[in-house]
């Protein structure tokens, strides 16, 4: 089983990273790119003995105490079988 | 008295620190790996610049979990002083030692130059040997500076007269100008409320000899170092 993890920037915090990424998208000639927020994206692979429920919860566990950062990050947890 | 400096795989500041309070300062420190967990006998800690754990995931966030940082949080809850600097600012960040965050500089190169700071607080522990207002000549070398926190945070650290240190102009004007990398309200070092625990992005350790450009980053040290020695009669 495999838990896959989206860290993403809360709206309202600045991304000097996904800004640089648009005005190259824009230099480059791509159309109707109104704006590009970079995330981080986790795969992680966990013991089949762990039921669903039990697997969400320790990714989302790991998700909130060390792969996100509160104060600027929020996090979505999907459970892949 | 006795001062520490933290050593992580990566950090590459330790030396410095340690140069500056053996021989500017003119106490006795030692290294502390990131393995110790066994702080009797420190009445300082200093958590050096440098990339420890390669700023992996985020700036400090993996060194946060390094046994020796658990030791840190007891050693700050007792009252005792804990100075990270630059990357130690990002790991007392992450480690809630202090609040918000360091992220990418907003023009997201890494910046290595001298800056002018505004001392906004001199009645810290951190610096007391300072004037309010001075301006303090000291450089910064990091890609991830920029301050950030809510407003309710912000206006705590205001109220409580955390912030301080501001990025300024070398008259003292606070202006977006002489704002390096895009830290909230020029942010450049904070302290806890209990004015125990300071971080700070620029490094006054690497200021603290006339020949390399500035020896502002003395008072710091010394301050603290005055504030350990009046408490210890």
């Amino acid at each position: 089983m495999k838990a896959l993890v989206f860290v993403t920037l809360k709206s309202g915090v600045l991304d000097p990273q996904g800004k640089a990424i648009h005005h190259s998208a824009e230099s480059l000639g791509f159309a109707g790119i109104n704006d590009i927020r970079q995330g981080k994206y986790f795969e992680i692979f966990l013991d089949p003995s762990l039921d669903e429920a039990a697997a969400f919860a320790e990714a989302t566990r790991l998700a909130s105490e060390i792969l996100a950062n509160p104060v600027i990050e929020d996090y979505r947890v999907e459970i892949v079988k | 008295m006795k001062f520490g400096v933290v050593v992580f795989p990566g950090s590459n500041c330790d030396h410095d620190a340690y140069h500056v309070i053996s021989k500017h300062v003119g106490q006795p420190v030692d290294f502390i790996w990131h393995q110790e967990t066994e702080l009797a006998g420190f009445d300082a800690v200093l958590i050096p610049g440098g990339f420890s754990y390669g700023d992996y995931l985020r700036a400090g966030a993996l060194a946060r979990f390094s046994p020796v940082m658990r030791s840190v949080r007891e050693f700050a809850a007792a009252g005792k002083f804990v100075f990270g600097i630059c990357n130690g600012f990002q790991i007392l960040c992450e480690a809630g030692l202090l609040p918000g965050v360091l992220m990418r500089n907003r023009g997201l190169h890494f910046i290595c130059k001298h800056v002018d700071l505004r001392v906004e607080n001199s009645n810290t522990p951190f610096t007391n040997l300072v004037d309010s207002d001075r301006v303090l000549s000291i450089p910064v070398a990091h890609a991830e500076g920029n301050y950030t926190c809510d407003d309710a945070t912000f206006n705590e650290l205001e109220e409580n007269g955390q912030i301080v240190f501001r990025y300024c102009t070398p008259d003292g004007e606070v202006t977006d100008g002489a704002n390096p990398n895009g830290a909230r309200s020029n942010i450049a070092g904070i302290c806890n409320r209990e004015r125990n625990v300071l971080g700070m992005m620029p490094h006054p350790e690497r200021a603290c000899e006339e020949l390399l450009g500035s020896n502002d980053g003395r008072d710091i040290f010394r301050s603290l170092a005055n504030t350990i020695g009046k408490m210890s009669i």
